[in-house]
């Protein structure tokens, strides 16, 4: 008894790939479309305002997209194992006030940074600890931790301010200078990005990321540490959180008890818009990255075409659907595509 | 108690004494098991017998309360699925426990990859051993395509091929066969047999007696979580398994009732759905069981969810007692007498978080509603009547449908529906994972209701169940109405002729 027919010979190129090339295309297309949309926006708006891409321009655009992407990519890491940590705003604001405060005292600046990522660390073990161990919605318990983080650091910080000028020249320069028109801290974001694509592609753990994001009970099966991914992630994305904290510092040079407030709503927009899908087993760092250069440019764009900043929120807003959108229509072609394949084959 | 003797050679894998409880619930007690290289050992019990609570103890899933699992002789604790695996076990269960996001190549093997320097996957040697594993499988499934969209079948091959990856040992498998037609049971019951002789240890499940007879060697019959016997295929008969089974002598397991067929009910004519299936046109009178027969993916499924309201159709007409419906309007088909059972109970049929009177009552709603209010009075009584009528096995009305068993909550959708009194009633795969006693329940439920003048319309992979129960068998290839056969001409050779293509329409 033998298994296989033997006259069927071992397929190669057959048709039946035409769904994966569809499928491939597609979530490669995402991103495509993303950066697309931005160089397009870009290149209108300097057709506009010929002023806009200076070295300085580009520099600007760089900066305010460096925190971001950083806080975007270890979103990402979180978003697609199904959860989500809406503390990063806090955590951002907390260590860039510690690592402000230690700078004050005359500390060095390497070790401020270390601080400023440790503190990451730390929250982020709080984060993935509960919602790993704790069987808690990831929603519920950062939205606790976001409130808690933010409460702390208010007490903690009170009225007081880290002000630019109370800091070592040498970490000022650091956050505005660069090469050309490429930023030290743009550089960083860069090397954490790429890092990070890299071991998500090529290491089984990063694989086992997006397989528990994908179907939780089959990791478990599959006999994954499902708890000890959840928690690495939310490790991951303290720490990034509290480097992004520290690069703030290092950019405007100015915390307060309210610093990063709200930020984690722009993390996910960003994220989301850079096409991880919110349930969890899909999307890229690179993606969420350039959704995080996307949302940023908006925000250079508009006062360079002379329009109100106060549209900036409402054309995130847009966005966020229209990307939600694209998902949901693409997923739908997709699967039916699929499924003719297999009513064809099957 | 009978403890299994040992006669080839030494077991593999086995259990001794195994209790385990979930809270009150005694899921097991004192359990014995033995599984040999080279042997294909059946696991036959009705649900809730404990059967998917032995297997998760093999597999590393569950510990067990008391008692041990002794791998080669020796006793072993396995902290996780990861140990049995790496014990060389490999488990199949009932429902597929794909990755849809990632790869074929991917879900095969994930946690274990080909690996190169510095601990990178190696994405080359996966694809290529994928490759190789769909060869020997006789199969064409691209490595590298998403396994979302998967056929059930298609599903169940990854999970086999995901199995042979690592040349397991044992090998369990939880109903495999349950979402697939003859062609495919033949070519995993190929696999399973290769498997064995090449010294594999085989725990086959399968609510499908006469596979058991087919290709098992052993078989261990637990009934209520208990041990009752362990013995040789050979010599037994289809009633003594299920005696052993049920404990006591089953009545037939497909008591159809003739009747007369009245007029026309359902009428399908030239129905269409663009990619799905095509110009289909077919009659269901009052009192008249008609089986849809076919392969998975057939489009049976579809034909049905087109007729009822769910998807809309392309083309065609769709008549119900005369009266035409319209497409994509379940509430028109509803208020027409046309109910529905759904394939897939758990994800269409229930609300699984609900009560088992909430579920049944849910038809109803309109109903049961007393100046704009719901009457839950008359929700509970309504819901108690047909439960007892259906003889739904439960603790209290109130409890969730989760608690109840398959066979109980497949009896719970059909109250649900029944409850609307409809004219045409469409099942899918009614008594699919469903133990022997219950499925014998259902079909006379379904002889008792077409005796009652309901037009029912079976979809069913089960071909004994479709041959034994329907006055007429129509069947699907392709999206395509290939035949009709009245009862005296259905034969498992006719039907499948027709479901593979081979016969012309």
């Amino acid at each position: 008894m033998t298994v296989t027919t033997p006259d069927k010979a071992p397929v190669t190129d057959v048709p039946a790939s035409s769904g994966t090339r569809l499928v491939d295309r597609v979530f490669k297309m995402r991103e495509f479309a993303i950066l697309a949309v931005l160089l397009v926006m870009i290149a209108v708006t300097q057709l506009g305002n010929s002023e806009f891409l200076t070295e300085q321009g580009i520099k600007d655009l760089l900066l305010n997209a460096t925190i971001l992407v950083l806080v975007a990519t270890g979103q990402s890491l979180v978003v697609i194992t199904r959860n989500v940590d809406l503390s990063v705003g806090s955590t951002l604001g907390i260590s860039a006030f510690a690592a402000g405060l230690y700078l004050q005292g005359g500390g060095n600046p390497v070790v401020a940074v270390l601080l400023a990522v440790l503190m990451g660390v730390g929250f982020g073990l709080l984060n993935g600890l509960l919602v790993s161990l704790g069987q808690v919605p990831a929603l519920v318990v950062t939205l606790g931790t976001l409130y808690i983080i933010r409460g702390v650091d208010s007490l903690w910080v009170g009225s007081r301010q880290i002000v630019a000028s109370a800091l070592p020249d040498g970490f000022v320069d650091f956050g505005s200078g660069g090469v050309w028109a490429v930023p030290w801290p743009a550089l960083i974001a860069l090397a954490v990005l790429v890092a990070t694509a890299y071991c998500l592609k090529h290491y089984g753990s990063g694989r086992e990321l997006y397989a528990l994001g994908s179907n939780p009970e089959a990791a478990r099966l599959a006999g994954i540490p499902v708890r000890r991914r959840i928690l690495a992630a939310y490790i991951f994305c303290g720490a990034l959180a509290g480097l992004a904290g520290a690069l703030y510092l290092a950019r405007f040079g100015n915390v307060d008890s309210g610093t990063g407030s709200g930020y984690e709503l722009t993390v996910v927009s960003a994220v989301v818009v850079g096409g991880v899908v919110f349930t969890g087993g899909s999307g890229s760092v690179y993606g969420a990255a350039l959704g995080a250069l996307l949302l940023t440019s908006i925000n250079s764009v508009l006062p360079a075409l002379g329009v109100s900043s106060v549209w900036v929120l409402a054309i995130n807003g847009v966005l966020l659907l229209l990307a939600i959108t694209v998902d949901r229509i693409v997923a739908l072609r997709v699967a039916t595509a699929l499924k003719k394949r297999n009513a064809r084959h099957g | 108690m009978t403890h299994p003797s040992t006669t080839g050679p030494a077991p593999v894998l086995a259990l001794r004494d195994v209790s385990k409880s979930f809270g009150a619930v005694r899921a097991l007690r004192d359990v014995s098991l033995e599984l040999s290289p080279g042997e294909v050992h059946a696991l036959a019990g009705e649900n809730g017998a404990g059967k998917s609570t032995l297997i998760k103890t093999l597999a590393g899933v569950h510990r067990p309360d008391s008692g041990q699992v002794l791998l080669d002789g020796s006793p072993v604790v396995f902290h996780g699925p990861g140990d049995a695996r790496d014990a060389g076990i490999a488990v199949i269960y009932q429902e597929p426990t794909l990755f849809p996001d990632l790869s074929i190549a991917e879900n095969i093997f994930m946690g274990r990859r080909p690996r190169r320097s510095l601990g990178r996957i190696d994405h080359r040697a996966t694809h290529e051993a994928t490759l190789a594993l769909m060869a020997r499988l006789g199969v064409t499934l691209d490595p590298d395509r998403p396994a979302r969209g998967l056929s059930i079948a298609d599903q169940q091959i990854v999970e086999i091929a995901k199995a042979l990856s690592f040349d397991a040992r044992v090998l369990i498998m939880d109903e495999p066969t349950a979402a697939l037609t003859g062609s495919e049971v033949a070519r995993l019951f190929g696999v399973v047999r290769t498997l064995r002789d090449q010294g594999a240890a085989v725990l086959f499940i399968s609510h499908r007696l006469e596979e058991i007879f087919q290709i098992c060697h052993r078989v261990t019959t637990l009934r209520d979580g208990a041990f009752v016997a362990s013995e040789p295929v050979d010599g037994m008969t289809e009633d003594d398994l299920v005696r052993r089974m049920v404990g006591r002598d089953l009545d037939e397991l497909y008591p159809k009732q003739d009747v007369a067929p009245g007029e026309v009910a359902l009428s399908v004519r030239r129905l269409t759905r663009e990619g799905v299936f095509t110009d289909v046109s077919f009659d269901v009178r009052r009192g008249e069981i008609v089986g849809l027969a076919g392969l998975v993916g057939a489009g049976r499924t579809e034909v049905a969810r087109a007729v009822f309201g769910i998807d809309r159709w392309d083309a065609g007409e769709v008549h119900v007692g005369g009266r035409p419906l319209t497409s994509g309007a379940p509430s028109t088909a509803m208020a027409n007498g046309l109910a529905l059972v759904p394939e897939d109970r758990r994800a269409q049929g229930l609300v699984m978080d609900l009560s088992i009177e909430r579920n049944i009552g849910l038809t109803g709603l309109r109903s049961t509603v007393r100046a704009g209010l719901m009457d839950r009075g008359a929700e509970r009584s309504r819901s108690l009547d047909w439960a007892v009528r259906l003889q739904v096995k439960y603790a209290r009305i109130a409890d969730a449908v989760s608690t109840l068993s398959g066979g109980n909550q497949q009896k719970v959708v059909l109250a649900k529906w029944l409850a609307t009194r409809p004219e045409v009633l469409i099942v899918d795969e009614p008594t699919r994972g469903i133990d022997v006693g219950t499925k014998a329940e259902v079909h006379r439920l379904l002889g008792e209701l077409a005796a009652d003048g309901v037009a029912v319309l079976m979809i069913s992979s089960d071909l004994p169940e479709i041959l034994g129960m329907a006055d007429r068998v129509l069947v699907m290839h392709e999206g395509r109405l290939t035949a009709e056969l009245p009862r005296s001409e259905a034969t498992e050779e006719t039907v499948m002729a027709a479901a593979t293509g081979r016969a012309a329409a």
